[in-house]
């Protein structure tokens, strides 16, 4: 990520122009090739509207510097008949000229379209993506229940595989984007779709909700992490486990403030007793890079922070503050952070 | 020559004046304020009624501009900014730009311009501008007691419906849609029949000015898109009120259902709002350059065109929502087919002022400003009509650049055009050039500054509608220069209201023409008396001042001592009968008021329409009480008065 510049003279106006060709999470900084298809359509429509840009404003001024007076009274009417039979020539041949460019965009509009959509594959990593207000449920389906994993706003997959997400929302519309991966997709209420995508070099790739979905709109985020096969494979294996009892006594009476609090109300830790499905589920939580919608880093004073007063960082969102004892969140942090 | 009508309409006619004076007069006082139904004076109303909107949604934009400013910025909380924005989009288009563009501009125009001396059914015209008023005033008192409305100007479902917006804020919204609307139907079948039935003789179909065919076009697309509207926001509104479940999907509602009804008033709202403006564009363009306009014919085709293609292109909204691919490239081919008729548009302009002697007036420098900046907006929407480019910037700020490109471009320069324009015409003095032009220039770069930047954000990932950013997505900067000039904008249209107001007290007299410009407003005394003409005109050409006759003939035989008018056909506008207009009457405001009642009682009680419906019920009888008076012209059916032609 490059560093933001300081708004000092001309030097940092053309770094803030350069600023937008990089960056991960930029439209036409693709890493993928749904994303470069599109890309590559933006930058032809581009230059051909800049053309048209061009002439239009040169046409407006030419002509308007052709005749010009400097009367300040209004001058008489004239009649131009000679200007107006030249005038129909030219307006006849720039529509026509309109005409053909605007099929031509039609036509790479269309085969651009059926090249994105088209990158499909018979044997795809699936991922159902479900909105909530105001985070991502992520699963990847299977047929056996115990080999389906859950988590929430962070998405693995392996590079330069195709993938198949599945949308769904469990409240309103949300949509689901990370624009250097895929242009968006909205996730209906009653409705599933499925789209393509592809990643072809490792990274993370943030990507956020972009439509209006309510008061934490802002903070909707989610990541999508590519990665090589192995490690793919690995992280698989390790989503799969339940989550391991807790070894040392701190943690262990953490496990125990989760399940006695208003925590168990919400969330799902596979292996204990904690099962609903209100919130993000929080099996291997410990592994995630980042917390409450990409919001906060994954680190203990940001999971106290959170804990304790959700309202002050995502006022609004569904979590209640969690007024608990110093020992009782302690405990519940260490616990929390042994979800690998 | 160019000045034979207006000369001879000026010449005081001693006994018919003061008849004319005292036939046509508005009652004054606090009670005659509310029974005034004459077009200019309710015209100038939608006008400024409008603009203090405008400066309002503009308050909000400001304040959405200053939270932006700077990432994590705590100066509104998330539940006020949506309501900040949603209030903001919402003035702008309901009640700012088509009350201002279409019923402001036309309502006050259209009957000078055909030649006649009131609107048709002018006390359902003041009507009109009651309930605008308070379905305005409804949206606002909610923002001001904290229950603004916060769903977005769009308002989509299930977000507004009642499980995850309880209270009342999207009730009020529905509301104020269904208000606005019933005033936006009224206003267009008052235009939409003085168009085609009060023009004066001679103003065939084919020599109307553009902006007549322009508000025509306009009130039939507002008489055929409203209606979607209000179905939609009163689906919403029993949604919410008495459990109706037209967009619950849990048990079978739509929630697309909701986007293609409102998207399918939604587009051609656009160019109820943008049209105008081209109309205003297509008006001052042969007066600053000193010759008829070219490519008439090719103009009012694609004035039509555009309406008509307006009603095709709504799923561009809703690329996003993954659509068959084949609707999705039908709906792009519709998209980039309307380019075509706005070329069209441009390349007339551009050739008519190639072709003519430009005189860049004041006015003229605002059409300069719309044709650069509504070029850019237009271009872009070439992007967003493309299915793939809409994936990536559909709902992100580079939208948001975009349709305020179109928006501003298309509605507000030329307005602004329109003003410098016609407020001599309204309050009888000039406008001061230096303040007009300081105006444009803070305006013009102001806006570019505050706009062009957010194309930028839109393409690094910034999506509309978030109150914050962290500052790790670097969008610092880029807000940081939008909200900049978001300020100039600011200066500007302040220094234009210090510029009305200075020159509305002691700008120079404007005199009937001061442009010496073409159509028939400019051949009454400015501001126009209530009769309008003193002499009923008859036209010769597409510039009815300008194509004069010397000898030019005047209508005689219509009565002076009623409000009677004389009544055209809608092809030739040959004279088939007089008829007698109502005059000044409390009625419509008194039914306004009961409407009003009815309309926000419903948002409380399912009862409220059953019982409301009781004094609408009465009031119109008191509106519809036959007066009985002067029955003899309304059976005359004939002329009975010479023609002089």
């Amino acid at each position: 990520m490059n560093p933001i510049p300081p708004i000092s003279g001309l030097g940092s106006a053309v770094a803030l122009f350069l600023a937008q060709f990089t960056g991960e999470h930029n439209s036409l900084h693709p890493a993928g090739p749904q994303a470069s298809d599109i890309e590559w359509l933006y930058w032809v429509i581009f230059w051909i509207i800049f053309v048209a840009f061009i002439l239009m404003i040169t046409g407006f001024a030419r002509a308007a510097a052709r005749n010009r007076t400097q009367a300040a009274e209004m001058l008489p009417i004239m009649s131009d008949p000679e200007g107006d039979r030249r005038a129909t020539w030219a307006v006849s041949s720039a529509v026509a000229i309109t005409v053909l460019t605007l099929f031509a965009v039609l036509f790479m509009s269309v085969i651009t379209g059926k090249k994105v959509e088209g990158r499909t594959s018979t044997n795809p990593i699936t991922i159902q993506i479900t909105g909530h207000q105001w985070w991502w449920e992520v699963q990847y389906p299977s047929p056996q229940a115990d080999q389906t994993i859950t988590t929430a706003n962070e998405i693995h997959i392996p590079v330069g595989r195709p993938v198949v997400i599945l949308t769904s929302s469990a409240d309103v519309i949300h949509s689901f984007w990370a624009p250097s991966v895929n242009g968006k997709r909205d996730l209906l209420p009653g409705y599933s779709s499925a789209f393509w995508i592809q990643i072809d070099k490792p990274g993370t790739y943030p990507g956020r909700c972009a439509e209006f979905c309510g008061l934490q709109h802002a903070h909707m985020g989610f990541s999508i992490i590519a990665e090589d096969d192995n490690t793919f494979k690995q992280w698989e294996q390790q989503q799969l486990k339940p989550a391991a009892d807790p070894a040392d006594p701190e943690a262990a009476h953490g496990k125990q403030v989760f399940a006695t609090h208003a925590c168990i109300m919400c969330h799902t830790i596979r292996g204990t007793d904690a099962g609903s499905r209100m919130g993000p589920d929080l099996t291997h939580l410990g592994s995630r890079q980042m917390i409450a919608a990409e919001t906060l880093p994954n680190t203990r004073g940001a999971l106290a922070g959170w804990i304790i007063d959700p309202q002050r960082i995502k006022p609004g969102n569904h979590m209640a503050p969690n007024l608990l004892e110093p020992d009782d969140l302690q405990a519940l942090i260490t616990y929390l952070q042994t979800l690998q | 020559m160019n000045m034979a009508l207006s000369e001879q309409i000026v010449i005081p006619q001693g006994n018919a004046e003061l008849r004319l004076a005292r036939t046509w007069a508005q009652p004054r006082g606090f009670w005659g304020w509310f029974m005034n139904v004459h077009h200019t004076a309710i015209g100038v109303r939608f006008m400024v009624t409008s603009f203090i909107f405008f400066l309002l949604g503009g308050v909000l934009a400001a304040m959405m501009r200053l939270q932006l400013s700077r990432p994590e910025n705590g100066v509104l909380g998330p539940d006020l900014y949506n309501q900040v924005f949603t209030v903001h989009g919402s003035t702008m288009i309901f009640l700012f730009a088509v009350p201002m563009m279409f019923q402001g501009f036309g309502v006050y125009l259209v009957p000078l311009i055909c030649g006649t001396r009131n609107i048709a059914f002018p006390r359902l015209n003041a009507f009109s501008y009651y309930l605008y008023v308070v379905g305005g005033l409804l949206l606002w008192v909610g923002l001001l007691l904290k229950t603004g409305a916060d769903a977005g100007w769009f308002s989509y479902v299930p977000l507004s419906g009642p499980e995850f917006t309880p209270g009342k804020r999207s009730d009020f919204w529905a509301q104020m849609i269904t208000f606005t609307e019933v005033s936006a139907l009224g206003v267009a079948i008052c235009i939409a029949t003085t168009i085609l039935r009060q023009r004066a003789p001679g103003m065939t179909l084919n020599r109307m000015p553009i902006i007549l065919w322009e508000k025509l076009v306009i009130s039939m697309a507002v008489i055929f898109a409203m209606p979607a509207v209000m179905v939609v926001s009163s689906m919403l509104l029993m949604d919410r009120t008495i459990n109706t479940q037209f967009f619950n999907p849990s048990v079978g509602g739509d929630v697309l259902l909701y986007q293609h009804l409102f998207w399918f008033f939604g587009h051609p709202e656009v160019y109820i709002i943008f049209l105008p403006g081209t109309a205003i564009v297509s008006t001052l363009v042969p007066v600053f350059t000193r010759r008829h306009i070219f490519g008439y014919i090719p103009i009012v085709t694609s004035v039509v065109a555009t309406a008509f293609l307006g009603f095709g292109v709504w799923v561009h909204h809703m690329f996003a929502t993954g659509l068959p691919q084949m609707s999705e490239s039908f709906f792009t081919a519709a998209s980039l087919m309307i380019v075509v008729p706005t070329a069209v548009q441009f390349y007339c302009w551009l050739a008519t002022i190639w072709h003519g002697r430009l005189q860049l007036k004041l006015p003229m420098l605002w059409v300069f400003g719309f044709f650069f900046v509504f070029l850019i907006g237009g271009l872009s929407g070439v992007m967003l009509a493309s299915v793939p480019v809409d994936w990536q910037v559909h709902d992100t700020f580079f939208v948001v650049a975009h349709f305020h490109y179109v928006l501003i471009g298309g509605a507000l320069f030329p307005m602004f055009g329109g003003l410098y324009f016609w407020i001599p015409k309204i309050t009888g003095r000039m406008m001061n050039d230096f303040l007009g032009k300081l105006h444009f220039w803070l305006f013009f770069i102001g806006f570019n500054v505050t706009f062009f930047t957010m194309h930028f954000l839109g393409l690094r990932g910034m999506p509309r509608r978030v109150y914050t950013y962290t500052p790790e997505m670097h969008w610092g900067g880029l807000n940081m220069l939008a909200s900049g000039g978001a300020l100039i904008m600011v200066a500007g249209v302040i220094v234009f209201l210090v510029n009305f107001f200075q020159s509305r007290a002691t700008g120079r007299l404007a005199g009937p023409n001061p442009w010496a410009a073409g159509s028939l407003e400019w051949a009454v005394p400015s501001p126009p008396p209530h009769y309008n003409f003193l002499e009923l005109p008859t036209v010769n050409g597409r510039e009815a001042v300008w194509d004069a006759l010397p000898n030019q003939p005047i209508v005689t035989g219509v009565r002076d001592d009623i409000p009677e008018v004389l009544v055209t056909n809608s092809l030739d506008s040959e004279p088939q009968h007089k008829d007698e207009l109502p005059g000044p009457s409390i009625w419509p405001f008194l039914t306004s008021i009961a409407v009003s009642i009815a309309f926000i009682w419903s948002i409380f009680s399912s009862w409220g329409i059953a019982y409301g419906a009781i004094p609408v019920v009465i009031t119109l009888i008191g509106w519809l009480w036959p007066r009985g008076h002067s029955p003899a012209p309304r059976l005359e059916t004939r002329m009975e008065g010479t023609w002089t032609r």
